[in-house]
């Protein structure tokens, strides 16, 4: 191999010794494996045939419009993983989370998935939030045969457009949220609704299914406005809300909810009509933020309570702690660092979804992925506790969709109060398909 | 809302939306004229001086003006000395040959967006405005601010006339705009000027995003929207010429807050976008441009 100037003589870099393998370096590699077991902390696996890690590919939102997600996405993961590995892992194997950045992109999110499924060789894909990512990627876990668990909020999964091989078991979905939150927004806040929602798939999910859940509570919505995801600026599309508006409701996500929640203010002043908004559009976001003053008594749906409540249990607590969250919602040690609490439990108790689906199945390896599918839609509900701190859920396999409670929180003196919490049946809907029918 | 204020509203938004566009593309236009180089890293000193306004305004406490007062001053030097670096590594190397040019730009793009997501992080950032002031008008609130933001643009605009034509660093400038051989031969430090020019131009847009960051966020993809609308309004104002670029500046600002509130903001980029083409084919120097000799 060596050439002239011995530039490709690898035995010059001292990366490998022209003698090969000494014994003093076996024998030091053997001593470091020895203590490596004996250390404090090592966990034994005994009961599990192979000690493999389960490989759980993790397509997070590093980059791009849904970054602020994917930070806290992959905090709670990590706590969760962390959680389920000192209880002795999956089928008592350990938990190896591989993360790869799909940009908040759909292109890209189908390439995270192809490579975690060929390349990296996980045994599931897991993760991302985004309905366009989700939509995009989801075709390409179809075809490699590979089960794509998804912490979105969109409908696609259990409108059954997507595939056999996706499930979204760890949050509800907007259709099932929307007509849990209808009749306390009729009821409370005003019967003629504007809705203010992102151009893209999940602002669709809004706009489709806000008008029928209010009709059936004898509400309307008088105006609907589609703003470009990517948009910087908000004042230009106010004029179209109709001066007869009681209720705005208003679901924003990405960089520049902060603007809109802020434009708003400016536009209509302490004179405006009641407002409702989806935590989307102050997701990792401070509430006393300069310019948010205006959202004082509005109200805000969260999946889970961003500030700690008086009536938490011991598991959201424990959970809390767990990801490192402060009373406020922020990381602890840093009251800047605001998460996504709304939204980010999902990743928690979906690990534990998939933990449970696997101990059911007995499962093994990648050979035993389509018996993996089957016991997750065997499921049928969780129990409220340390695994699901959110709340109780349903799951329904027909449809690889959950349903669980929603809160309705009330901004008081900066902070975020609970003021109603629906039940599992009120987010309840027909089936429209069913996945189990599909070939596996 | 009725006619008459909606299209206020309108106008507003728009002006706004010039003032800051104005000076984004001074600076891409100013570098094209004097030195001929397309500079497509534009749109990235623009992000570069957001988000180091982010990071001035976070290090200095008290009260907000402060923070943003010093952001004004400092952001722009720093983008300035970036770009110097810039210009005096790549494009100088490169002879300012225009096809290199674009294709090093276009790499210094890359690598600025990337350093920006390294070092600052893939969030959108808020900046609190110098004052908070909401003027109430009968039929709605609108941001202080903003207006004073129409006002600052104004300012800084004249100045950048005053300097091109009454002094002698304009002169110098123009000298080389012109022709740059001759003015080598008459002892003009050319390439000193080039330096010079790439470095104003990238404070000017660095200038307007600290003017625009109170109102927007700070976020490190921020700089493709205003490379893309400086572009359309260099080519129709005509390139190298400041007053073509004011007007095209106001021309596409009111018509994208007019037409995208009226009907919709695609439309109102699809009239840009045709407006280019249009002024390609009847007028290709631009409507304010000199035919290149």
């Amino acid at each position: 191999m060596a050439d002239k100037n011995g530039f490709f003589d690898l035995s010059k870099t001292g990366l490998i010794s022209k003698t090969g393998l000494t014994r003093r370096t076996a024998l030091k590699g053997l001593a470091a494996t020895a203590g490596l077991a004996v250390a404090p902390g090592f966990v034994r696996y005994s009961q599990a045939q192979s000690s493999a890690p389960i490989k759980i590919g993790f397509q997070s939102h590093r980059t791009g419009i849904g970054a602020a997600y994917g930070r806290w996405y992959e905090k709670t993961t990590a706590a969760a993983v962390k959680a389920i590995n000192a209880a002795g892992g999956i089928n008592g194997r350990p938990v190896e989370v591989i993360i790869e950045d799909d940009g908040t992109d759909p292109g890209r999110g189908a390439e995270v998935v192809g490579k975690f499924a060929t390349q990296h060789k996980t045994d599931i894909v897991f993760g991302t939030l985004f309905s366009h990512v989700v939509i995009g990627s989801a075709p390409a876990a179809g075809e490699a045969k590979i089960p794509y668990f998804v912490v979105s909020e969109g409908h696609h999964v259990a409108s059954t457009k997507l595939n056999r091989y996706v499930f979204q078991p760890g949050i509800t979905d907007v259709k099932s949220q929307i007509q849990s939150m209808a009749p306390w927004i009729a009821a409370n806040a005003g019967k003629k609704v504007t809705q203010i929602f992102p151009d893209f798939a999940f602002g669709y999910d809004h706009r489709d299914y806000l008008p029928p859940a209010l009709k059936a509570q004898g509400a309307d919505v008088i105006a609907q406005i589609a703003i470009p995801p990517t948009e910087s600026s908000f004042t230009k599309y106010f004029p179209q809300i109709p001066p007869e508006t009681e209720v705005i409701y208003h679901v924003m996500v990405g960089p520049a909810v902060l603007t809109f929640v802020k434009e708003l203010g400016e536009f209509y002043g302490s004179n405006r009509p009641q407002l409702f908004g989806f935590m989307d559009s102050l997701e990792a976001t401070d509430i006393n933020s300069p310019g948010l003053e205006f959202l004082d008594g509005s109200h805000f749906w969260e999946g889970s309570p961003r500030y700690a409540q008086a009536d938490d249990s011991a598991a959201q607590k424990a959970y809390r702690a767990a990801v490192g969250i402060d009373d406020n919602g922020a990381a602890v040690g840093d009251p800047k660092d605001v998460s996504t609490a709304s939204h980010m439990f999902g990743c928690w108790e979906t690990l534990y979804v998939v933990k449970k689906a696997m101990e059911d199945a007995g499962y093994k390896g990648p050979e035993d992925r389509a018996k993996l599918v089957e016991a997750t839609e065997a499921l049928t509900a969780f129990a409220e506790g340390p695994e699901h701190p959110q709340g109780a859920k349903t799951f329904n396999g027909k449809i690889h969709q959950c349903f669980g409670i929603q809160n309705i929180s009330k901004v008081e003196g900066g902070k975020l109060k609970v003021v109603h919490k629906t039940k599992i049946e009120d987010g309840l809907y027909e089936a429209e398909g069913d996945y189990t029918t599909q070939a596996l | 809302m009725h006619f008459g204020p909606h299209l206020l509203l309108a106008a507003l938004e728009g002006l706004v939306t010039s003032a800051v566009l104005a000076l984004t593309a001074l600076g891409l236009s100013l570098v094209f004229g004097v030195m001929r180089v397309v500079n497509v890293a534009h749109g990235e000193f623009f992000m570069l001086g957001a988000v180091l306004a982010w990071a001035i305004t976070s290090a200095i406490g008290g009260h907000p003006a402060l923070g943003f007062l010093a952001a004004l001053v400092i952001a722009p030097l720093i983008v300035g000395a970036i770009a110097l670096v810039a210009e005096r590594l790549v494009l100088r190397r490169l002879n300012y040959n225009p096809e290199a040019t674009i294709v090093a730009t276009i790499g210094m793009l890359y690598i600025i967006q990337q350093l920006a997501l390294s070092f600052y992080g893939p969030e959108a950032r808020p900046v609190e405005p110098p004052f908070s002031y909401r003027i109430l008008l009968p039929w709605f609130g609108y941001s202080g601010y903003k207006l004073s933001i129409i006002a600052a643009s104004a300012l800084l605009l004249i100045a950048t006339w005053l300097v091109l034509t009454r002094t002698r660093i304009g002169l110098i400038m123009r000298a080389t705009q012109y022709d740059s051989e001759t003015a080598q031969a008459f002892g003009i430090p050319v390439d000193r000027v080039y330096g010079g020019v790439f470095a104003l131009g990238a404070m000017l847009a660095a200038i307007a995003a600290v003017l625009i960051v109170p109102i927007s966020q700070a976020h490190y993809l921020m700089g493709q929207d205003p490379l893309l609308l400086s572009f359309i309004v260099v080519i129709i104002g005509g390139l190298g010429s400041l007053r073509g670029t004011v007007v095209a500046a106001v021309l596409i600002g009111l018509s994208d807050g007019i037409i995208s509130m009226f009907f919709s903001p695609t439309l109102a980029k699809m009239i840009a976008t045709l407006l280019v083409a249009m002024v390609l084919v009847f007028r290709p120097q631009g409507l304010f441009g000199t035919a290149a000799r």
